[in-house]
């Protein structure tokens, strides 16, 4: 855990003082990403900087676990945090393994200990350890590059992160593959991070609270789904974008709006049968699977209404299925390109997983504080 | 062919004053090495304190090597020493500050600031960083400013040998004060030689010196 308590930094300028933190307060619980969102010069890298004291506080207590860091060296304070910046700052003149051996070697870890360790993280984030260990950081890729970064920061498992706009410098491609590869890693890790971002779309992602900075002061703190659903004021609002509430679609997956209980039946049900079971729900359709339970067609009600025999002579081609895990950008999508108002999930092994309709996703942006993301956010909050 | 002759009759003597003319150089350039680099260090920590010392490291160079030995000697007299091979090392020692002192707060000034951020917010002490991260960075520039330094008082231990330091330069103010043409020319070519040879071993030695990861 994190604690800031009136944090504050005051810079002497020949313009006079400049405040670039004002008193910021904030918790961050064990376990969770907090990313400090804001425009440039807002104050949010000065913060996190204070954290390590790569610059000095003018005045205010930060406490990590619940100790009090003032009272640390400096030299120890920062072998306990790990770092990540934006330009990695891999030692040129170190091997890979050299590089994520220096906070371990620094705490007195036996040489074999600290290896075994670099060997394990390397292999975590899916670079080959006898490939890369003893390869020079030139020879790697941008992105291999900012792998080994993330874990040198790791070598010496603190428990707690600074990481300064860290994955800024890397291509959108491979942007998005190492915050996915990176969030895997933090669902076993649980470590306590404090992210710096200028990128609101990163932080939706990222995050389990925003904290959004404006001339060194917090503007609103808070889960990802509040802050797009309720900005606190015009400026988080504007921060955030007119296009907010397209962006929560990302923080809800197909699993969150899907009807489970939407009607199916077998190719070789009667018509008849269907046509209750069609009308019976709101959407008029029902899924066509096989024996497999593998969606195959749908049948409308209205065309059902007054036929006999079986529906299969009724059947349409299903336009596309979607995985249940999809976030609802790529559902939304999915239904958009094909002119539909509503998608059959599927589970990993193809199986029928429900329905998800226009209406369910309108009506899940239109709630409160109704996604699960939310609840849970809610009841971490309260057993703080 | 008088000239191979001179020299295979005194190839012994020729050899004596190439070491002679070495132990200046190497001893002066070597003390330099221990002086120049922790002041060129030492004033990255200060921009003010860098410009005075760049400063005056810039004048001494401007010193013409005969006014120098000339202005060593009533120093030095006090002690006894004021020809001969102290004054040529005190020298030497002098010129050589400008190129390893410059090339050394140059290249520790131009480590990537992102590589001394790592290494503050990973915990190194400022001496940890010095050593393990920007020294060996800065190790091929300042292996340069040694080569210049050498090379530039290869010529000026030559000169030396006028306040009796010995060395190569022997050859050439004989060769000159004789008109010996052989002795000239084989003085003249050996200092040449010596110096293209020096800068080549040192070259050896820089490779040798810089770290893997920054060449490969």
């Amino acid at each position: 855990m994190i604690q800031l308590e009136d944090l504050t930094k005051t810079f002497s300028t020949p313009n006079g003082p400049v405040v670039a933190a004002d008193k910021v307060n904030m918790t961050v619980p064990t376990g969770e990403i907090c990313v400090l969102l804001g425009p440039s010069g807002c104050g949010k890298t000065t913060a996190l900087k204070m954290i390590n004291r790569l610059i000095m506080p003018t005045s205010g207590r930060i406490y990590i676990n619940g100790e009090d860091t003032t009272q640390l060296n400096k030299f120890e304070l920062r072998r306990r945090i790990g770092y990540v910046i934006q330009q990695i700052g891999l030692f040129p003149n170190m091997t890979i393994e050299e590089n994520i051996c220096v906070v371990p070697k620094m705490l007195g870890w036996d040489a074999k200990k600290a290896k075994e360790r670099a060997a394990e993280l390397t292999d975590l984030v899916g670079l080959d350890p006898h490939q890369f260990l003893h390869r020079f950081p030139k020879e790697l890729s941008g992105g291999q590059q900012q792998r080994i970064g993330v874990i040198r920061a790791l070598a010496a498992d603190p428990p707690v992160m600074l990481m300064d706009e860290p994955f800024g410098a890397i291509d959108p491609i491979n942007r998005e593959i190492i915050q996915n590869e990176f969030l895997k890693m933090q669902e076993v890790l649980k470590k306590t991070i404090i992210f710096v971002s200028h990128d609101i779309d990163e932080a939706v992602k990222m995050a389990d609270k925003i904290a959004i900075f404006r001339g060194g002061k917090i503007e609103q703190y808070d889960s990802p789904s509040q802050v797009l659903a309720h900005p606190a004021n015009p400026f988080v609002a504007d921060f955030v974008g007119s296009d907010r509430t397209l962006k929560r679609l990302r923080l809800l997956t197909a699993v969150d709006v899907r009807d489970i209980d939407a009607p199916v039946a077998s190719m070789q049900a009667s018509v008849e049968e269907v046509l209750v079971s069609a009308k019976s729900h709101a959407n008029r359709i029902v899924v066509l699977i096989d024996a497999d339970r593998h969606p195959v067609a749908y049948v409308t009600a209205d065309e059902l209404s007054g036929a006999t025999g079986v529906v299969s002579d009724f059947a349409h081609d299903l336009p596309t299925t979607v995985p249940v895990g999809a976030d609802l950008r790529a559902v939304v999508s999915e239904m958009l390109s094909h002119d539909t108002m509503w998608i059959t999930c599927v589970d990993e092994r193809g199986h029928f997983a429900g329905v998800v309709t226009q209406p369910a996703v309108t009506a899940a942006l239109g709630q409160k504080s109704s996604s699960v993301r939310d609840q849970a956010t809610d009841a971490r909050l309260a057993n703080v | 062919m008088d000239i191979l002759v001179f020299i295979q009759n005194n190839i012994w003597a020729i050899a004596n004053m190439t070491m002679e003319h070495i132990s200046v150089v190497g001893v002066a350039v070597g003390l330099a090495i221990l002086t120049g680099v922790p002041l060129g260090i030492a004033i990255t920590q200060n921009r003010v304190a860098a410009d005075i010392v760049l400063y005056v490291a810039s004048i001494v160079v401007t010193i013409p090597s005969i006014a120098l030995f000339g202005l060593l000697i009533p120093v030095l007299s006090i002690i006894n020493q004021g020809i001969g091979w102290l004054p040529a090392v005190i020298a030497i020692l002098l010129y050589s500050q400008l190129p390893i002192i410059r090339n050394t707060y140059t290249a520790i000034t131009n480590v990537d600031p992102a590589l001394r951020e790592a290494a503050r917010g990973m915990g190194m002490t400022p001496f940890q960083r010095l050593l393990k991260v920007e020294i060996p960075i800065a190790i091929p520039v300042i292996m340069a400013g040694v080569r210049t330094a050498v090379v530039m008082n290869i010529g000026v231990a030559a000169i030396a040998a006028y306040i009796g330091a010995g060395g190569l330069g022997l050859l050439i103010s004989r060769g000159i004060s004789q008109t010996d043409p052989r002795q000239l020319i084989v003085g003249a070519v050996a200092v040449s030689l010596l110096a293209i040879v020096a800068d080549w071993v040192l070259l050896k030695a820089q490779k040798f010196l810089t770290p893997a990861g920054l060449t490969r």
